[in-house]
């Protein structure tokens, strides 16, 4: 299925390079205009937004961890939530049956909620502001390494499905 | 009380990155994820601002929860931005995924570095 065939506005981009890419660069004028603004889809990245930040925050509460150190709460997050969006996106434009609400609600919402890139970076910056330059180091990249490795597995196992 | 205020900036977060993204990718559609670039970056820098604001200028720490971990952490995301990656990685466009993540990374440390410098200069 093309994504192209979709009823769904997909809020991203992430089907968009591939089509894109050889197409010489147009101006405003001669680009699809913007779709009109569903308000639903809205309400429910607001609800699963919620839920994913207050899920986030539960890891947050039940691994605590002592300044400068490894942060495996947000670790937790973003690891685990990067292989569940790959995992979803493969079901949701290989696999499933187009859906309006399902990817904004669970990929944009609930997973966008749940990961979250700006604690990554505060967290390495308590790591910097201790002193603990080995334990930035690692926290840094083992993330990126393991969320793209998760990210990748997730596709992987979705696309098995199609 | 601090689950409420979590789930009420996650409300707020998400579908501001939602509203961000639709409005960034309907104007630059290219490779580079712009929207997401976008939205990780300015998280940070509000992160660094609220979070140094609480840690340096005693601003309550309710601020945090709400505006740090509610609204950034919803606001930002890691999960698009290792699909994306892969998404680049898997169309051979090495060069734009390994820009993508060094301007990330950079931009975001750097973004969170001048909030938690400017709360300390207020």
């Amino acid at each position: 299925m093309s994504p192209d065939d979709r009823p769904d506005e997909s809020p991203d981009h992430l089907d968009r390079p591939g089509r894109t890419g050889s197409e010489p660069e147009d101006t405003d004028r001669d680009r699809p205009r913007p779709p009109r603004l569903e308000w639903d889809v809205v309400g429910v990245v607001a609800a699963g937004g919620a839920i994913g930040s207050v899920a986030r925050w539960g890891v947050g509460e039940l691994v605590p961890h002592a300044a400068g150190a490894f942060v495996w709460s947000t670790f937790l997050d973003n690891v685990p939530g990067a292989f569940l969006l790959g995992l979803l996106t493969a079901l949701v434009y290989d696999v499933w049956a187009p859906t309006r609400l399902v990817r904004p609600f669970w990929g944009v919402g609930v997973l966008g909620g749940y990961t979250t890139f700006s604690t990554w970076m505060l967290d390495a910056h308590d790591q910097l502001r201790a002193g603990a330059l080995p334990t930035l180091a690692l926290y840094v990249s083992l993330t990126l390494v393991l969320g793209l490795a998760a990210a990748w597995a997730g596709l992987a196992l979705g696309r098995r499905f199609a | 009380m601090s689950v409420l205020l979590v789930l009420l900036g996650g409300a707020v977060g998400a579908p501001l990155r939602y509203l961000t993204d639709r409005y960034v990718q309907a104007r630059h559609d290219q490779p580079f994820a712009w929207g997401t670039f976008l939205v990780n970056v300015a998280g940070s820098l509000l992160l660094g601002i609220v979070a140094g604001a609480v840690a340096q200028a005693d601003a309550p720490t309710w601020v945090q929860t709400l505006v740090g971990t509610g609204v950034c952490g919803a606001l930002t995301t890691f999960s698009t931005f290792s699909v994306e990656i892969v998404r680049l990685l898997e169309e051979r466009r090495t060069g734009v995924a390994g820009l993508y993540v060094v301007a990330s990374l950079v931009a975001g440390f750097a973004a969170l570095s001048l909030g938690w410098w400017l709360a300390a200069s207020f």
